[in-house]
């Protein structure tokens, strides 16, 4: 698992990337109200944004964290934005970007930096 | 006793914030929250760690002092319970220059719902609390007429009104609750205004009325459907109290000014006490099993389920009281053809537009979908071109009706209930119903 500084998580599986939020995200978001992703074939580059994502507090962006294409979603969070905050690094992932320069992911932090980002 | 109504700072946390700033990064809200964020660094006041690693002020936030300025913990003032907030694991926040708990761990949803089911009980100390006297209980009621449009000389004693500081130009400078205290008028007013009301009505009141500032007090609010039962046990008078009494009543030992008053559209109390005995009562209340602490947070979405306006979001100079609906608190002696008529700031503009109706009118709104129309979205008459015919003044997720709600101004010609509408979210426009507030029906013990 690969973290970025806007607290998105990413794993590879397969030649995809699943992407979600973290547990610590989620937490500070707090109650999570409204989620709204991505259509299947969008196509990305790194840091546009891609979901939007609404708590009882705030409203906020999903960026993608590498370029691609996606190729599938979690419509399950559409109806039950609350997912989130119940398991966000595991059921409750957002998208998978098929993407066009695997190597990106290796930008990103692994756990022991990013527990350290969050202090 | 009354009304609190200020929010929570609103822009939360997370990945990135509407206007692209990396918010959790920044450490906005989020870390405002008491989160520990330490990765990228940021500038200035920002970085310097008191209770919490870093402490910024939302942009939106009334009385931010300028853009990327940071509040630090330690220099905001505190209430007598701000001790009590930390032992029960509140996230605290600058909010009108006092750290306030904006949630506890049970969370905004989770508290917003205990209100409505059982009792919350809230620090609302930092308002400002207000004792008016003059020679004669008349005099002072007189007095005050000159600087509010509402009846003070036609409230009796033991009773309370809703009411608001008007502007020249018919706008609102506060809005408050005042009580018939016998001899003294007692008044709680906001605290981002406090200090602006206190120079105003001094600098406006005659002289035979003097005002005392009361500072040795805190302010909590007991809201909820188990309110009566919860207070009568500390004090059996509580239950004879009506919507808007207001009593001394001894609770745990204490002389407290008590209201049967809020700000969540649900019976309950708001209680003056000492500073000193602020804590060992609340102690009192949250060990009774229907009580739980609630924040800033859960206090906004009641209040704007229940309708009622938050000065700095929905009311303010530029509005007036019949543009904001408020003409409810204008009583017909204090309108045209009144035996008060008039005389008081602003009441050319306001009583022209109760005869002859606004240009625009404050509005409950209910999206269609399930996407939140935040503060600042701006409303269409249709979904295509166009210029905006007003904005969303309030806005968010309403978790007792379970959907989107929201509050804002829309032109006179729009704003009929049912009239369907459209606000601007992302780029896009979606549509929503203009409905009749509250949007959660009053459960007052009138």
């Amino acid at each position: 698992m690969k973290y970025t500084e806007e607290h998105e998580w990413l794993r590879a599986e397969g030649d995809v990337v699943v992407v979600g939020i973290t547990e610590h995200a989620s937490t500070q978001l707090g109650d999570v109200v409204f989620v709204e992703l991505p259509e299947v074939g969008t196509t990305c580059d790194k840091d546009d944004e891609l979901a939007v994502i609404e708590s009882v507090k705030a409203a906020s962006d999903i960026l993608a964290p590498i370029d691609g294409e996606v190729v599938e979603i979690n419509e399950m969070l559409v109806d039950n934005p609350g997912k989130v905050n119940e398991d966000p690094t595991g059921d409750s992932w957002f998208f998978k970007i098929r993407p066009s320069d695997p190597s990106q992911m290796d930008d990103y932090m692994d756990e022991a930096a990013y527990k350290d980002l969050i202090g | 006793m009354p009304v609190p109504k200020e929010q929570p700072p609103r822009k939360l946390s997370g990945l990135r914030d509407r206007q692209g700033n990396k918010t959790l990064e920044r450490g906005a809200y989020a870390s405002a929250e008491g989160i520990a964020i330490s990765g990228k660094k940021t500038e200035g006041a920002s970085q310097r760690v008191v209770n919490m690693r870093r402490t910024v002020v939302p942009e939106d936030f009334p009385d931010r002092p300028g853009k990327d300025t940071g509040y630090v913990m330690s220099e905001l003032k505190q209430t007598p319970l701000f001790a009590l907030h930390e032992e029960l694991g509140a996230k605290m926040v600058p909010f009108a220059g006092y750290a306030m708990p904006v949630q506890y761990p049970l969370g905004v949803l989770g508290e917003h719902n205990h209100t409505r089911a059982g009792a919350g009980l809230f620090d609302v100390s930092h308002m400002g609390q207000v004792l008016l006297r003059g020679d004669t209980p008349r005099g002072v009621a007189s007095a005050l007429e000159a600087l509010i449009p509402v009846s003070v000389l036609g409230l009796t004693e033991g009773r309370q009104r809703y009411g608001f500081f008007t502007t020249d130009d018919g706008g609102i400078s506060d809005d408050l609750m005042f009580a018939n205290r016998g001899d003294h008028i007692y008044m709680v007013i906001n605290a981002a205004c406090k200090e602006a009301d206190i120079a105003h009505m001094r600098a406006n009141l005659p002289e035979t009325v003097s005002l005392e500032v009361v500072d040795d007090r805190a302010l909590v609010a007991l809201q909820g459907p188990s309110s009566e039962a919860v207070l009568s046990r500390l004090n059996s008078d509580a239950a004879d109290m009506r919507f808007m009494d207001v009593r001394t009543l001894t609770l745990a030992g204490a002389e407290c000014w008590v209201s049967r008053s809020g700000y969540t559209g649900e019976d309950g109390y708001e209680i003056s006490v000492p500073a000193d005995h602020a804590e060992a009562l609340t102690r009192l209340l949250l060990a009774e099993a229907e009580v739980e602490p609630i924040g800033l947070g859960a206090r906004d979405s009641l209040r704007l389920e229940a309708g009622l306006c938050l000065y700095g979001n929905d009311i303010d100079t530029t509005t007036s009281p019949v543009e904001a609906g408020l003409t409810w608190a204008i009583q017909k002696v204090r309108r045209t053809g009144g035996e008060r008529a008039g005389g008081f700031p602003g009441a050319d503009r306001i009583l022209r537009e109760l005869d002859e109706g606004p240009v625009r009118r404050r509005v409950g709104l209910s999206p269609e979908g399930r996407a939140p129309m935040r503060q600042g979205t701006p409303l269409f008459a249709s979904e295509e071109g166009g210029e905006p015919i007003g904005e969303v003044t309030s806005g968010g997720f309403g978790p007792t009706v379970g959907a989107p709600v929201a509050m804002g101004y829309v032109t006179s010609g729009h704003a009929a209930p049912e009239t369907r509408i459209f606000g601007e979210v992302r780029g896009k426009r979606l549509p929503a119903t203009i409905v009749s507030l509250p949007f959660t029906p009053a459960n007052f013990k009138r």
